[in-house]
């Protein structure tokens, strides 16, 4: 009896170490560099004090950047929520016989390069890019209009990486509702409008949760898209951190950076998994 | 009842709406990558693969592929040698702090890749260990490995465990069981994971920037230099060759998973 009760630690073990190691120490790591002084000459010295979160702190420059994060994530979230909800409505009531080559679609963009999909945009909103090429064609405008290098195109860009997964998220919650509550609704004499808006949404709500909370994190800790179609002043903290870290050598400080993040990322998921449960997020996902 | 069918059109409408921007500039990325025109933007000026055949000229292009084929290719191998052990003991198992290791296995999904970017490397630079092809590879384990996990979970839950016990009570060793009936049922699970880990692994720019070297370069680090000249042709070319790609890898995955499903079926 004892061997077997030995026997589901022996199968986790690999993944366990692999994760203790690679993930677990190494962000230990991270928590414990932040305290870290950094010599002028560039040497990391052991330390415990506070100078690089006061540094963040110091004035409004580096929080600014964290908001803007926050505020660009919670932008993207909404558009996300925008044009994502009326498709996975959509898929959850359609009979087409093409529905599950239209899943497939969806799902997709999931298995494109994302830095082809990102760069993709360039040739849609750039000066010479599709849209103004069409209006110059048209004679509608004399210049070209800049869409591109500004956090609009940003915000495009990340749209195009997430909304498969809010889509995704959104259409499980509702493939699991009972249809015979519907029908009771209308049954009641509801109408469809009505069945729809005190049955299905609120029962729609924890994908809908789950999909805003996958956004909004994956948004926080996006690199890519500020790079490819932002401008100068459209970096997000994850540009912020691999600046200082792999351009100006500062692990005392980047560490301090990422630490913050991470804090702010750990209450937003521990506050969402007590009141919704994370499971639903792994749900969906395990879809793909 | 006429006011119900216009709403359905309306959200049939909408959703076609989202299907095209969606896929827009995947399409524009194909067709300008035959666009002869020096500059990689419209207006299309006939149509030629001359900046495919550039492309395969292109010893550096053409080793970051190598490269990122031989690390998606073992991040695969080792992220499923070890994601389908752990789904195995989560899935049949009961044990202290199931739960709590569940979600540490699957954590690395919602820490942000700049922060796992920066983690590794400090700890290797800790270690005194040259960043290598090893620290990619581990690294890109990590990355992948929730993903097998979630994937290989799902289909476990749904193979019925008598046919397991049956096996055993006949007098099968637990392993035997393992590899005469929950493998061949958990394949196509398996094999997703798998082709889903290599994705990850030959898609990744973000981490992936922090750990590689200039001898380790995979293809979407060095298009994102590429990048940072100018958009050339050449990285349409490229792209759409991606594109086609990685299109075709699900869309043939399915193929097998079904004819996986079939043998099982019988």
């Amino acid at each position: 009896m004892k061997n077997k009760s030995f026997r589901p630690w022996l199968l986790l073990s690999p993944s366990l170490t692999a994760v203790f190691l690679l993930l677990v120490v190494p962000v230990c790591f991270v928590v414990v560099y932040s305290f870290w002084l950094r010599a002028p000459s560039g040497a990391d010295i052991p330390a415990f004090q506070f100078g690089n979160y006061a540094k963040f702190f110091a004035d409004f420059f580096y929080p600014g950047i964290l908001l803007k994060t926050i505020r660009v994530a919670l932008e993207t979230v909404f558009f996300c929520l925008i044009m994502g909800y009326i498709p996975a409505y959509f898929f959850y009531k359609t009979e087409s016989k093409f529905k599950p080559f239209l899943m497939i679609l969806v799902m997709l963009p999931f298995w494109i390069s994302f830095i082809i999909r990102t760069l993709s945009w360039i040739n849609i909103l750039g000066d010479s890019g599709m849209i103004n090429h069409f209006f110059l064609q048209m004679g509608l405008i004399k210049e070209p209009f800049a869409m591109l290098y500004n956090e609009g195109a940003v915000i495009m860009g990340l749209l195009q990486y997430l909304l498969p997964f809010m889509i995704l998220n959104i259409y499980v919650s509702l493939d699991g509702i009972d249809n015979s509550l519907t029908e009771a609704a209308k049954g009641l004499g509801c109408t469809e409008w009505q069945a729809f808006r005190e049955v299905t949404l609120p029962l729609s709500l924890p994908g809908v949760s789950a999909g805003c909370l996958l956004v909004f994190v994956l948004t926080c800790g996006t690199y890519l898209p500020p790079m490819i179609l932002g401008g100068p002043g459209d970096e997000l903290i994850a540009n912020l951190i691999f600046k200082r870290v792999i351009g100006t050598l500062d692990w005392p400080f980047g560490s301090a950076i990422s630490t913050i993040l991470m804090g702010l990322l750990a209450v937003i998921v521990y506050t969402y998994n007590k009141y919704m449960g994370i499971s639903q997020i792994f749900n969906a996902l395990s879809k793909e | 009842m006429k006011k119900i069918i216009s709403g359905w059109s309306l959200i049939k409408i909408y959703t076609l709406l989202v299907y095209i921007w969606m896929f827009a500039p995947i399409v524009v990325v194909v067709v300008l990558a035959f666009n002869p025109q020096q500059f990689g933007t419209f207006p299309m000026e006939g149509f030629s693969f001359k900046w495919f055949v550039k492309l395969a000229h292109n010893s550096t292009i053409l080793d970051a592929f190598k490269n990122s084929m031989v690390l998606g290719s073992l991040t695969a191998i080792f992220s499923t040698a070890i994601g389908v052990p752990a789904a195995m003991a989560f899935i049949r198992y009961d044990f202290k702090g199931k739960d709590f290791l569940n979600t540490l296995l699957i954590a690395p999904i919602m820490v942000p890749e700049v922060v796992l970017g920066v983690a590794l490397l400090l700890f290797i630079r800790w270690l005194q260990q040259p960043k290598s092809f090893a620290l990619l590879l581990i690294g890109h384990v990590v990355l992948t490995l929730p993903y097998v996990l979630l994937i290989v979970q799902a289909r476990l839950v749904g193979i019925k465990k008598e046919y397991e016990e049956a096996a055993l009570s006949l007098g099968a060793s637990p392993f035997q069981t393992f590899r005469e009936i929950t493998f061949p049922l958990l394949a196509p699970a398996v094999f997703a994971g798998m082709l889903f880990a290599f994705t990850i692994s030959f898609d990744d720019v973000t981490a992936t920037l922090f750990w590689a070297t200039a001898h380790n370069q995979t293809v979407p680090v060095q298009i994102f230099s590429m990048l940072r000249n100018s958009i050339s042709p050449e990285i349409n070319a490229l792209g759409a060759v991606m594109i086609v790609l990685t299109i075709s890898i699900p869309l043939f995955a399915g193929y097998i998973s079904r004819k996986f499903a079939k043998g099982v079926d019988k």
